[in-house]
């Protein structure tokens, strides 16, 4: 297994004036926001990417936009940075949120620059984004995926194409010249990674072979992974579990109190993450029309999608760490608790390759991030390594 | 009665109903909503051609897009197809915005044009907004801005069967392919309204936040020779709201103008 540290690189000064305000995005205004006090914690948070090349894990850099729960707008412009900071670590870009990037070749540029920087350690997530990042980018949510997979195809052409330049004219993007340089390090194209929490994701992933990452509920990870492997099966391959990816709040302790208050600090990520005013929680069309139903159906009594083992929704914005352990949101305690959650979350949905941690959140401070990346990388990891062990990776185009 | 018309290589679903003079409705972006009582009183003095727009109801979208270009069209299309011949042609809403569309194009196989508190056209400054966001507000707050009295717009969910809850949610996403961005206009629109030579009535209603008074204002400008009047004790939906004055005023607008 490959361990992907993670951090939002929140702006937690503002939460408790966002959950007064009942929602931390789109309409909590940047007044909330001290660019001194934001300086220091970027800075912070860069070093804290570092450290994790120093200790042996990779890295995985997201964005969100207009929202206090996540500082980072853009991905290649975060991974630029850490490409120089860092020697070893793979870099994930988890990832450019491409259906609402309205320049997709532009996206390929920036890829490919990036690859060529880190001497081919890029991993590229091309991802629908959240439903309340449609209302930043002011993209049109109902008709999302079509521009989602022209976008996929119109990048990946246009990475992999070596004798340009050539002709695109398609529903949304129009192009009559497109041959992008620098062309990227790793041929025809970094690793491709998508994310989702649905059946269909899966399949769809399966079709292009590309890896799939799904995060904070067990309950959604297995059928996912499951229709991925079915498909696989049926186009004639095995995917192995490093075609999976689960992402989860990792707090981990010399002592097991110790572990689980680190995660519970970094669990307010998912405290925080969902409060977000009603109007932009569900766009026309983001979701899928029989989910839209249910929800209808249900009225006020509909939960989020983190759920227990037995299928409840659990209440995100008040769970408590024992609750977020149970659902597969958080492993914590010591290093032998934390390897056995993963181990045992992993078994129950037939192996993933990738744990996405999530080792800081919110309060949890420079020191407390610190001992829990160390210790982590020191403790957890060597047997994580063990665990689904990665195929060889073909070398890097040299 | 609700049928199926194959025309222009789609489909469309319509319902007509009543005798007399044809009237081409064109329904607001909530959708067709019949039952209501608006569409039986206003068939006892028209003969009504009600179809869902494309993405509506049964109606498919015109290969799979949201080009309101193609609704204007594919309106046209079926106007020549049923053989009007000095129809009335009224629209609300999203679809007063297309019956603008298809009267720029042409008001051959139409007498007069009644838009009632329509969207479709850019008034104000850049920084201004003229249509409220509906997709940026809480359901009570929509209604509140869209309704005189907020509670007769109210719909209890849990009480819809699925097939009924399917029709709204397809409804809500339709709307928003045909007016995410530019928000709910047509930037070149008001340009070209000038060539509407229709006797036309802008009906309004008083209590609308959605597009307000001054809106209707704009498009009365626009529109040579168009009337602006207001329907009390109504917001958005003035024919759902206010149905015998909808029809009244529509009938009198017609009596009373052109031949």
């Amino acid at each position: 297994m490959r361990v992907w540290y993670f951090s939002e690189m929140a702006y937690h000064p503002a939460w408790e004036q966002g959950l007064k305000r009942g929602s931390l995005r789109v309409v909590l205004p940047n007044n909330n926001f001290d660019p001194k006090v934001g300086h220091g914690l970027l800075d912070r948070y860069l070093d804290e990417f570092a450290l994790c090349d120093e200790v042996g894990l990779d890295i995985m850099v997201n964005e969100h936009h207009s929202t206090a729960t996540c500082l980072t707008v853009s991905v290649p412009m975060a991974l630029a940075i850490i490409a120089r900071e860092t020697k070893r670590a793979r870099l994930l870009s988890l990832g450019t949120p491409i259906a609402n990037r309205p320049d997709p070749v532009r996206v390929a540029e920036e890829m490919a620059w990036l690859d060529v920087l880190s001497g081919g350690r890029l991993e590229m997530g091309l991802v629908k984004g959240a439903p309340y990042e449609i209302a930043p980018a002011n993209s049109n949510p109902a008709n999302l995926m079509r521009r989602y997979w022209e976008a996929h195809d119109l990048i990946l052409k246009a990475m992999s194409t070596t004798d340009g330049p050539f002709n695109w004219e398609g529903e949304f993007f129009h192009y009559r010249n497109v041959n992008i340089w620098p062309r990227p390090y790793q041929q025809p194209t970094p690793p491709v990674w998508m994310t989702g929490l649905s059946v269909e994701t899966g399949r769809m992933a399966a079709e292009r072979g590309h890896v799939v990452g799904t995060l904070l509920s067990l309950s959604a990870a297995g059928p996912m992974f499951e229709a991925y492997r079915k498909r696989a099966q049926e186009l004639g391959w095995t995917a192995g579990p490093d075609r999976f990816a689960y992402a989860a709040v990792v707090g981990v302790g010399a002592t097991r109190e110790e572990g689980l208050r680190r995660a519970n600090l970094a669990a307010d990520y998912v405290r925080t993450s969902p409060v977000v005013a009603e109007a932009f929680t569900n766009p026309p069309g983001y979701n899928s029309l029989s989910a839209n139903v249910a929800m209808l159906k249900a009225g006020n009594k509909r939960g989020g999608f983190v759920r227990d083992r037995h299928g409840s929704p659990v209440e995100q914005t008040t769970a408590s760490i024992e609750q977020l352990i149970e659902s597969g949101t958080c492993f914590a305690g010591t290093p032998d608790d934390v390897y056995d959650q993963i181990k045992a979350l992993s078994d129950s949905v037939g192996g993933f390759g990738n744990l996405l941690m999530f080792g800081q959140g919110g309060f949890l401070d420079h020191k407390d991030t610190v001992a829990n990346i160390t210790l982590f990388a020191k403790e957890v990891m060597p047997r994580l390594r063990e665990l689904n062990p990665e195929p060889r990776r073909a070398a890097a185009a040299e | 009665m609700t049928k199926m018309i194959s025309l222009a290589g789609t489909t469309l679903e319509l319902v007509e109903r009543g005798r007399g003079r044809s009237l081409l409705f064109l329904h607001p972006g909530e959708g067709l909503a019949p039952e209501r009582p608006w569409f039986d009183l206003l068939s006892r003095k028209f003969q009504v051609i009600a179809p869902s727009h494309p993405g509506y109801g049964n109606s498919p979208l015109i290969d799979g897009s949201g080009s309101v270009d193609d609704v204007a069209y594919l309106y046209l299309d079926l106007a020549a197809e049923l053989k009007l011949h000095n129809a009335v042609l009224v629209g609300t809403c999203f679809g007063g915005w297309i019956a603008a569309e298809m009267m720029v194009r042409s008001t051959a196989r139409f007498s007069h044009l009644v838009l009632v508190d329509p969207l479709g056209i850019k008034i104000g400054g850049r920084d201004e907004r003229d249509i409220a966001d509906i997709h940026a507000l809480p359901r009570a707050e929509y209604l509140r801005l869209a309704w005189a009295d907020p509670a007769k717009g109210e719909i209890d969910f849990t009480q819809l069967s699925d097939s009924e809850l399917a029709a709204i949610v397809h409804a809500r996403e339709a709307f928003a392919l045909y007016g995410w961005k530019p928000y709910m206009h047509n930037p070149r629109l008001k340009r070209w309204l000038h060539r509407i030579d229709r006797p036309t009535l802008l009906l309004w209603g008083a209590e609308d936040r959605i597009v307000t008074t001054a809106y209707g204002e704009g498009w009365r400008q626009a529109i040579p020779g168009a009337l602006l009047k207001v329907i009390p004790n109504a917001g958005h939906f003035p024919h759902w709201e206010q149905p015998e004055l909808f029809v009244e005023r529509v009938s009198a607008f017609i009596d009373n103008t052109g031949e």
